[in-house]
Parts: structure tokens; C-alpha cells; sequence
């Protein structure tokens, strides 16, 4: 699955959309999804959390792992996807739509992240 | 470190866009896909199965059968010509070194199947312990390929390409039999709770041979299986696997698998490695056990894992997880844990430490899947 171009990314593999209203999208990448194989459990921040960039606020269970789930981005978490703690293997068939995590109002301008081709490049393509 | 070992079928493997593992020193495919779908392939359809990681070594003479009934806890001599057995290599505090399946593939010939992690381990006490017996042991891990087909459908696939006797091949039994034109021996054993074949072939012919079987099961579901599907499958079905359940600080007995030791022997006058220290062994575990192997289901999500503390209501340590994973076929996560006899009975609750959050979980007895018959 490529690396939709509208979105931006961290090297710890979220992924993050341009804030519309000062409010980002946030998930997990195709290629995150794919490593960690069938997601089964998901633990989000709850709403009106702050979360900050590059720190742990979550963590996604699979088959054979558990995985920290890091922030892209600083700011006060507005909405959970409902959807995927209720059935987390969304976030491998669809990782950057239905299997989207939560929602930040952002607070500042996310550093470090990468463009779509930087991060395809860093993947391996 | 070197590189890490690759089966006859790793082109195959990586051809089919497999995720790969290293696994004991072998790359090996992990999934090829959905470890979930995978499992339920096998469940409910059939998988197929890579497994030339294990280790087999062939142990023949007019001594073989009494060498392994003196290195082995079993009682090999008395298996019947094209039969196999579940077993276990102890050391002589009779600590387990590896479960082992054994294969008598002739009157004065047996296959002595290992885990990869342990087949040198085992290759070496057969070695020593065959002295003074009139029995050769060999090497034959890079002899064998090894493919498993798994499930309800394995025996319609397989009687597709082989004109082998597969209804008088029993549970546990095998053959040597043509399969798509290959010699091989056809075993009906396997790791996944499921009916099912190993097919243990030259390494050459194990690229025809998956071939074949992937398009004689191309209509009935076959999947290709990777090797995290055929762990939940085991953890289903009760399976042991070494070095989570098994280890040289258990004896058989602390592993509630007592009966595979065989004081009964008649060979050798019923000596054999480890038999002083096993006695002691089965004599604790009637009286006095220490921790018992139970299985563990969880009501939550969160999935106990290897490794992790089982606590009682008061949150003190009453055991530890061996293994864990969702169980796709209950929809639950499940484990097996070692915990204190006292509160090892079915139907009680304890409560499993996940990360720092006590996790109630209620002990079953083993096996969490047992298929209909």
C-alpha cells in the first residue's frame, strides 16, 4: 500500500493529516500495520488528554507483540476512533482511512516529520 | 553470527511475498499474509506447512530400538514397525531436553524428529549415550525437507496426488508412499490440533511437491501457513512447545506429561538416562506438586503473554505465563501458565499482571480446542 501524499509522517511510523481548524488526524502507517501482523487490541489516549510528540500515549497488541504507540504531534486529543478499538483490524485493512487512531488540537507546528517519499524512502520503499 | 540458515523452499517462500522470522538459526516464513486467516485456513479448511527446520536424525542397527529405549524416556523397542511416538530426551536430573516425535521406518530403523533450536543438543546425547550399543546415529537435517498439510481438507488434497493407502494410515503412523511422483515418507502426525500429514521428502523434490499440493488444494481452500499461525494452533490445541512449556528445569512430570516416561521398560534391565532422578520426580508430583501446567482464558482484550505474573485476588505471585495469544478460534485471548497446585482447578479465577493491570482470567483445563471427531 503506498504512502498516500497528503499525509505527513514520523520515523516511528504514524502518519498525520494537515490541520484542518488547527485539528490533525492521526494513525499508524501500511507499513507499521504489515509488521506488526493481525492487530488485535488497540488502547488509545482518552479524550482530552494532552499528548506530546514522540512520547508513548497508546499501545496496539497484535499476535505476537505489543507495541508502543508514539505521538506524531503535540497537542490535546479531541476525538477517538470508536471504530477501531471496537475492532481493531481496521488499522491493518485500512490504515490510513477507517483505521485512523485519534485527533489532536494541535499545539504548535509538528517538527520532524517526513514527506510521503521520505518516509517511502526510509521503509524501504 | 552467521547467516542464518535457508530451506529448500525459501525462493518459494519469498516468491509468495512471505514475512520471514529467524527461527532457531533458519529463515523461516512467519505469515504469508493474515496469521488470523492462516489459522482459520487450517481450522476449518487445510494449510500447508513448511517445517524443514526440525531436525532429523536416523538412528539404525540390531541395537537401535534398545539405544533409544536407554537415551529416550519412552519405550521405543516396543513400537511397532511404521508407527511414531511423542517422547522426550532428559538429562540424567531428568530435566527435559527436547520432546521429540519418533518414527520406526523399519524393523532396525528409527527417525528421531527434534526441535531446530535443540536438534544439536539432541544429534550429541544420542551420540554419546549410543556407545557400547550396536547402533549407528546419523545426521540427516540436511537429508529432509519437511512439509506439513493441516486440516479437515488435508486428506481430500493429498488423496489427489498419491495413490497411498491414507485411510489405513492411522493417527500417528506412517509410510513410505509416492506423493506427486516424489518418494517420501508420509507421516499422519502434526502440531496443530487438526488431521493432517507431514511429508518428509529429498530437499530437491520439496519445490515439485508443495507445487503440487498448493494445486491439488487450490479448491478447497489451502492456504500457505506460516509459523505464528501453527503457534496459536498448538497453543489451541495444549501442545507443548520447548523452551516455553519444556525446559531442562522440568522433568516431564512437573510438565504434567509424567505419562510419556516409561518406568514399565523392559530392555536394558529398565535403565535408562535419567530414570533415578525421574522416580524422585513422579513420586513429588503424586504427593506434592509444585506448580501445575493450566490453561488461562480472559474475558478482557489484553492478551497474557509469556513471561508474565499470575496473581492471586491479592495480587501475590501464584505462577507465571509460559505462552499466550489470541485464540482466533475462541475469540478470546488464551495462555498456558505453570501456577501453584493450589490454584490450579478449572473453573477458579486468578488474575494475570498485563503491564502493571491485573487482568482476571479463569483457569480451564487444557486443551482450549479439541477437534470433533
Amino acid at each position: 500500500m503506498s504512502n498516500p501524499q497528503h499525509l505527513q509522517f514520523s520515523k516511528e511510523h504514524e502518519w498525520l493529516t494537515a490541520a484542518e481548524g488547527g485539528v490533525s488526524t492521526i494513525g499508524i502507517t501500511a507499513h507499521a500495520a504489515d509488521a506488526l501482523g493481525d492487530i488485535v487490541y488497540v488502547q488509545l489516549p482518552e479524550v482530552g488528554d494532552t499528548v506530546t510528540a514522540g512520547e508513548t500515549c497508546g499501545e496496539l497488541e497484535s499476535t505476537k507483540s505489543v507495541s508502543d504507540l508514539y505521538s506524531p504531534a503535540t497537542g490535546e486529543v479531541v476525538e477517538v476512533n470508536q471504530a477501531v478499538i471496537d475492532e481493531p483490524a481496521l488499522v491493518n485493512s485500512a490504515p490510513f482511512e477507517g483505521g485512523w487512531l485519534f485527533k489532536v488540537r494541535l499545539d504548535g507546528e509538528p517538527a520532524d516529520l517526513l514527506s510521503a517519499d521520505e518516509y517511502t524512502a526510509l521503509t524501504g520503499g | 553470527m552467521s547467516s542464518p540458515r535457508l530451506t529448500a523452499l525459501d525462493a518459494l517462500h519469498r516468491a509468495l511475498g512471505a514475512t520471514m522470522t529467524d527461527f532457531a538459526g533458519w529463515d523461516m516464513p512467519l505469515r504469508y499474509g493474515s496469521e488470523r486467516e492462516e489459522h482459520l485456513a487450517v481450522r476449518t479448511k487445510a494449510g500447508l506447512f513448511d517445517l524443514s527446520h526440525m531436525g532429523e536424525i536416523t538412528v539404525s542397527g540390531p541395537q537401535a530400538g534398545e539405544l533409544l529405549d536407554h537415551a529416550l524416556v519412552g519405550f521405543i523397542s516396543a513400537l511397532g514397525v511404521l508407527r511414531a511416538r511423542y517422547t522426550m530426551i532428559c538429562a540424567e536430573d531428568g530435566g527435559i531436553l527436547d520432546d521429540l516425535i519418533v518414527y520406526r521406518t523399519a524393523e532396525d530403523e528409527y527417525m528421531v524428529v527434534a526441535n531446530a533450536s535443540n536438534a544439536q543438543v539432541v544429534l550429541d546425547a544420542l551420540t554419546a549415550r549410543a556407545e557400547g550399543f550396536d547402533a549407528v546415529v546419523r545426521d540427516d537435517r540436511d537429508a529432509y525437507a519437511l512439509i506439513a498439510v493441516q486440516g479437515p481438507e488435508a486428506n481430500g488434497i493429498l488423496a489427489s496426488v498419491t495413490d497411498a493407502d491414507l485411510p489405513g494410515l492411522k493417527y500417528y503412523a506412517l509410510l513410505p508412499a509416492t506423493v506427486a511422483g516424489k518418494q517420501v515418507w508420509l507421516a499422519r502426525t502434526g502440531y496443530t490440533g487438526e488431521d493432517g500429514f507431514e511429508i518428509f521428502s529429498a530437499p530437491a523434490d520439496a519445490e515439485h511437491l508443495w507445487n503440487a499440493l498448493t494445486e491439488a488444494g487450490q479448491g478447497a481452500g489451502l492456504v500457505p501457513c506460516g509459523l505464528s499461525c501453527r503457534d496459536t494452533l498448538r497453543l489451541e490445541a495444549g501442545m507443548p512447545l520447548y523452551g516455553h512449556e519444556l525446559n531442562t528445569e522440568l522433568t516431564p512430570f512437573d510438565a504434567g506429561l509424567g505419562r510419556v516416561v516409561r518406568f514399565d521398560k523392559t530392555t536394558n534391565g529398565g535403565a535408562f538416562v535419567g530414570r533415578k532422578a525421574l522416580e524422585q520426580a513422579a513420586a513429588e508430583a503424586e504427593t506434592n506438586p509444585p506448580r501445575v501446567l493450566v490453561g488461562l482464558v480472559s474475558e478482557g482484550r489484553r492478551v497474557p503473554r509469556a513471561e508474565y505474573a499470575v496473581v492471586d485476588a491479592e495480587g501475590a505471585p501464584i505462577g507465571r505465563i509460559t505462552s499466550g495469544a489470541p485464540s482466533p478460534t475462541l475469540g478470546k485471548p488464551i495462555a498456558i501458565a505453570y501456577v501453584d497446585a493450589a490454584h490450579a482447578t478449572p473453573g477458579g479465577t486468578v488474575a494475570v499482571d498485563v503491564r502493571g493491570k491485573h487482568e482476571p482470567v479463569q483457569v480451564v483445563a487444557l486443551p482450549f480446542y479439541k477437534r470433533a471427531r
